[in-house]
């Protein structure tokens, strides 16, 4: 069971506090995009070994939506985030180079 | 035969007699005693039946890895199949029996499988049963299936009670031997707040029975000390009787504590499950000692060496009269001592490797033992019981040197840390050539939140073995662990100690290395699943070679001991027959509980009424008291209907219909979802998660709406209201509000948080009743309504009213196809207003109804229901709900999918209204089939039905469904074959059945 940190309550607690939401910083398509663009908002979805960013709300707790940054190998959390941004802030990409140097940001389209 | 030897036994009482029942038997033991300890004190070697082979088998262990002595505990509802004998305490009173065989333990008929070995070999079921194929559904399946498992459990209702417990400590502790508690003590003298949990009811571990000397005294002194010590201590817990099963991520640990196992009729919660937050871990779980593969190893009365060492000192038991020993290392020397002490006779050490012992080989001889290094055991002789072994050399085929008559043989295969939890959680494991086994890769540890580690390993868990090793790495250990916590201490010093030396192991995994295919055959890795060597050797040459398959297809390591004693031995024999060498097979994966759990204890208080929360309206208890038959909707409970005295169901339900269409009927309809939406950016909000306009709604105003998912398909429907400016009220199904809501939070949150919008549920907030009928609008006057004639109160408006000095919100909305209004009232006068309308109940004939007179009264006016007419993939489009799509905003959830090409495939399934031509009811959920078949043979279907009730008001079936082409194809007949192979043919006909023109609404 993972320990989260609520960046609104700032208290590290327990995962059944919370749901997951999937992979963060997607970028909604809507009218006007093409059938490509609209079926990989809808569907795809990346599955790294190594960083990924994901979307949790406080379901059990204060309700709100943030995002964290997860290594999927080792389970290591680098940070919690308002989830209104669209690019991770810098000291989440801090935390996680001093860890994994060669690792940069890549906006998902 | 065994027996109990009188002035020996460290743990039993035996002035404390005990009386206990095995196999309806009247048997004696002592306080203090295990249920394995007794029976072997009463000569009881025999303890079950083989999985397979229903071989005679008895006790090979000691502890929590005993594979054979599983037994049914307990009577009646209470009982428990497959409790191990070794970890069961002895208390007046206990009641057991064997299992896995059939007429008698003694004499059982499954035997005859042990002569048919050579037709039952590794996957036999996957070779044997393939023809002819009907008998395998016939014949062997069921015949399998009866045979498949060791106990059967109790089919009554578990009287017993169990609990969860949560805990949060600096550090956890896992193990109560020697190195669990001096970590124990060296964390706590730094003030670090410890959980320290133990298994077993007592602390002291595997020293307490070897006894090595600790700062010039005796150890059992030394653990008394420190345990009196560690419990004058506010920041130590010690748990007995506690095993640690499973670290989770981050670190996160479960306990299973078992409170009132050991006595009869202890009151409060039999089992205890701990869910613990360590901020670091410790595992202190000790090692176990492996078999040696040699023939007829199974035989009962050849046991581990520990375990017959172990039932001498604590139990003062003995296996046998003559206990020869076989071993590859120098540890078992100590169990030819400890016996030759206690008076019995060992005519023989056998050892493996040429050079023999160390130390403890000089003292054995000294007690004048006799030792044969370099030999190995050939075979066991005997059936139910060990007569004799024959010797021979470790090198060469087992060809017979000697036979020596013997009662009990203690093998010895070497020690395999107990490597479980550090596996649990990540950690990783290096094969250590040295000690034969794997041990902990303390480079590759399990780690936490913060990407450290969080768990450590001590003691000979560790893979450390001499008693100096152990603490001087336990105190490094816990040093380093503390540190992290920001933690020192000097307190706890190292003590002194001078273990014995001890020559290095030998890999022993076939006795003798060139055993013929004859012993091999007999020759027992995992006893619990009766999987022999050559099982393994023909896994590996059927080209099973990955660890993990090999393990499914022989069954290795499998069931309630998941191999703690085989999997070694088993996949060192895998190995061996791949060429390859250990580290590169690899081990099966370790997964929780260590050791098996109660259920029970993992369903914990979450049972009967506590399963799960009941919702429930203000007016429930008035409910309940009318004869409400409870339906429930989502956590809610709703009338179905109210059965009245002499009256059926069916008949309550038709009763209900009636009377709504005809006078007045009320509806308890305070479960509908209510979500308020405010701010200045509301409209704009809501005309993204409506598929219709919202924004455009006037002040006083109600429109229907339709929630889509950005899939397109549709999810809710309700009606909304504009209450002011800023503000609308949001009606969802009675199931979906707590999803709207967080679907309108996390659009808010995550998307437009630029909006200015708040949303609150207050579906709790409010009671709302629904009054429905010719003569509704009387029955509001008579209450005191003053704003509600069709001119200030139109269709689809609402007014702000007093009742009786409640304030109240009416809604002219209909979901019956009546005049109706619906009547919001704050929770807390709910039930008022109920009794109040009740309370006219004669003056205009009032009839309460329940859900399914709703239903049938919706299908009767073709009006959808998420959930029937929708099941997550259909869209507005195919209920006819165009109208409802708007085509003015440029964006809307869902409208991008849409435009997708499927969505508009003019093939799509379509709303219709069905009609049975012979006017009975279409079975709910059949399907309407078409002409011709399709790729697999079945006849193809075109439509499906959603809803299908009886109409008391049209006096025949109807239904709704979904029909490709359908609104194209009215008048048509379709058919729906039934479960029974009749057909039901139906008339395609509008989804409108009922007063088309919307007349009966509008009085």
């Amino acid at each position: 069971m993972l320990l989260l940190n609520c960046p609104y309550c700032n208290l590290s607690c327990e995962e059944t506090e919370f749901q997951a939401g999937g992979q963060a910083h997607l970028k909604r398509q809507s009218v006007g995009s093409s059938d490509q663009e609209f079926e990989s908002y809808l569907f795809a979805r990346k599955n790294p070994k190594g960083v990924h960013f994901e979307r949790w709300q406080h379901v059990n707790g204060c309700g709100k939506w943030f995002h964290i940054a997860r290594s999927t190998v080792t389970l290591e959390i680098f940070g919690s985030y308002s989830a209104q941004t669209l690019s991770p802030p810098k000291q989440i990409r801090v935390n996680i180079n001093k860890k994994l140097p060669e690792w940069r940001w890549e906006s998902s389209k | 035969m065994s027996s109990r030897i009188p002035g020996h036994g460290g743990l039993v009482n035996s002035s404390k007699p005990l009386t206990f029942q095995f196999n309806g038997k009247e048997l004696e033991g002592f306080q203090g005693d295990t249920l394995a300890s007794a029976l072997l004190a009463n000569n009881q070697l025999l303890i079950g039946r083989s999985f397979k082979y229903h071989r005679p088998r008895g006790l090979v262990a000691s502890g929590a890895e005993e594979p054979n002595g599983l037994v049914g505990l307990g009577e009646a509802n209470s009982f428990e199949p497959n409790a191990r004998a070794t970890t069961t305490e002895l208390f007046d009173g206990l009641v057991s029996c064997s299992q896995n065989h059939w007429p008698s333990l003694e004499f059982d008929i499954g035997y005859v499988n042990n002569y048919l070995s050579s037709l039952l070999p590794a996957g036999f079921y996957y070779k044997t049963f393939i023809h002819p194929r009907p008998a395998w559904k016939y014949i062997f399946e069921p015949i399998i299936r009866k045979s498949a498992g060791l106990g059967k459990p109790t089919k009554g209702k578990d009287p017993d009670k169990y609990e969860h417990f949560y805990a949060y400590v600096d550090v956890l502790i896992v193990g109560g031997g020697i190195s669990g508690l001096y970590s124990a003590k060296v964390a706590a003298k730094s003030g670090a707040r410890v959980l320290l949990i133990e298994q077993t009811p007592h602390l002291g571990g595997q020293a307490s029975i070897d006894n090595p000397l600790i700062d010039q005294g005796s150890i059992a002194k030394w653990i008394t000390e420190l345990t009196k010590e560690l419990e004058g201590m506010n920041n130590v817990t010690i748990k007995a009787r506690t095993v640690g099963v499973g670290v989770y991520d981050h670190g996160y640990s479960l306990a299973y504590e078992r409170l009132t196992d050991h006595e009869l009729n202890l009151n409060g919660s039999r089992h205890r499950l701990w869910k613990i937050r360590a901020k670091q871990i410790i595992t202190a779980t000790g090692a176990i000692e492996r078999p040696l593969s040699f023939a007829n190893n199974d035989v009962p009365g050849v046991m581990l060496a520990s375990a017959v060492r172990n039932y001498l000192t604590n139990y003062g038991v003995s296996i046998g009269d003559r206990t020869v020993v076989v071993t590859n290392n120098d540890d078992a020397y100590r169990t030819a001592i400890s016996l030759k002490n206690a008076g019995l006779s060992v005519p023989l050490i056998i050892d493996s490797r040429p050079s023999g012992a160390g130390e403890l080989a000089k003292t054995a001889r000294d007690l004048g033992i006799r030792i044969e290094n370099g030999k190995a055991i050939s075979i066991v002789h005997g059936k139910d019981r060990v007569k004799g072994i024959s010797l021979c050399d470790q090198v060469g085929s087992g060809t017979v040197l000697e036979e020596i008559s013997c009662d009990a043989v203690a093998m010895s295969g070497g020690w395999s840390p107990v490597v479980h939890l550090w596996s649990h959680c990540g950690g990783k494991l290096n094969w250590d050539n040295e000690l034969c086994a794997f041990r902990p890769d303390t480079q590759l540890p399990p780690t936490g939140v913060n990407g450290l580690a969080c768990l450590s390993v001590v003691g000979s868990a560790n893979g450390d073995l001499l008693i100096d090793d152990i603490l001087r790495v336990t105190y490094e250990v816990t040093l380093r662990v503390i540190k992290e916590l920001g933690l020192e201490t000097n307190e706890a010093p190292l003590p002194s100690t001078k273990g014995i030396k001890e020559n290095s192991i030998s890999a022993v995994w076939k006795m003798p290395y060139g055993a013929s295919t004859k012993l091999k055959s007999k020759t027992w890795l995992d006893f619990q699943n009766d999987v022999k060597v050559t099982d393994v050797e023909l896994a590996a040459q059927e080209g099973f070679e990955s660890v993990e398959h090999a393990k499914r297809y022989t069954t290795l390591g499998m069931a309630t001991d998941q191999g703690k004693l085989s999997n070694i031995n088993g996949l060192a024999i895998l190995s061996e027959s791949l060429h390859k060498d250990i580290p590169s097979v690899g081990t099966t994966t370790f997964r929780p509980p260590y050791s098996p759990i109660s259920m029970g204890s993992i369903a914990g208080e979450a049972r009967s009424e506590l399963f799960q929360p009941i919702r429930k309206t203000p007016m429930h208890d008035w409910h309940d008291k009318h004869g409400a038959k409870w339906e429930p909707v989502g956590h809610w409970l709703r009338p179905y209907c109210y059965v009245q005295k002499g009256e059926s169901v069916k008949q309550a339900v038709f009763r209900e219909v009636t009377a709504c269409r005809n006078k007045v009927g009320v509806l308890d309809a305070s479960t509908l979802g209510k979500i308020m939406v405010r701010g200045k950016d509301s409209g704009k909000f809501l005309d993204m998660i409506y598929t219709n306009m919202m924004s455009n709604l006037k002040l006083g105003k109600c429109r229907y709406g339709l929630i889509c998912s950005e899939n397109g398909f549709l999810i809710d429907d309700g009606v909304v209201a504009r209450i002011d400016e800023n503000s609308y009220l949001c009606h969802t199904t009675s199931g979906g509000a707590e999803n709207i809501h967080s679907m309108m939070e996390e659009w808010l949150q995550t998307e437009w948080w630029d909006f200015e919008v708040y949303v609150t549920n207050v579906t709790e907030q409010f009671s709302q009743i629904t009054v429905v009928g010719e003569n509704a609008r009387r029955v509001l006057e008579k209450l005191g309504c003053s704003k509600i004639c069709s001119d200030s109160l139109p269709f689809m408006g609402w007014v702000d009213e007093k009742v009786f000095g409640v304030d109240v919100r009416v809604y002219r909305i209909s979901f019956s196809g009546e005049l109706s209004f619906e009547i919001s009232v704050p929770s807390n006068k709910g039930l008022f207003l109920w009794n109040e309308i009740l309370s006219l109940e004669k003056e205009f004939g009032i009839t309460p109804y329940g859900t399914e007179a709703l239903h049938v009264m919706r299908a009767e006016k073709g009006f959808i229901m998420i959930g029937d007419e929708t099941d997550g993939t259909v869209i507005p489009q195919d209920l006819g709900l165009d109208w409802a799509l708007s085509k003015k905003k440029n964006d809307y959830i869902g409208k991008r999918a849409h435009q997708r090409l499927y969505m508009s495939n003019p093939e799509r399934w379509k709303l219709v209204g069905l009609e049975s031509t012979d006017g009975s009811v279409i079975p709910e959920g059949a399907y309407a089939i078409g002409l011709g078949e399709n790729e697999v043979g079945q006849k193809v279907t075109i439509g499906r039905v959603t809803s299908t009730y009886y109409s008391p008001t049209l006096k025949k079936g109807i239904a709704l469904g979904l029909v490709a082409y359908g609104p194209d194809r009215l008048g048509e007949t379709i058919q729906f074959p039934t479960l029974t192979n009749s057909v039901v043919e139906a008339k395609i006909v509008s989804p409108i059945f009922y007063d088309p023109d919307g007349f009966k609404q509008n009085v």
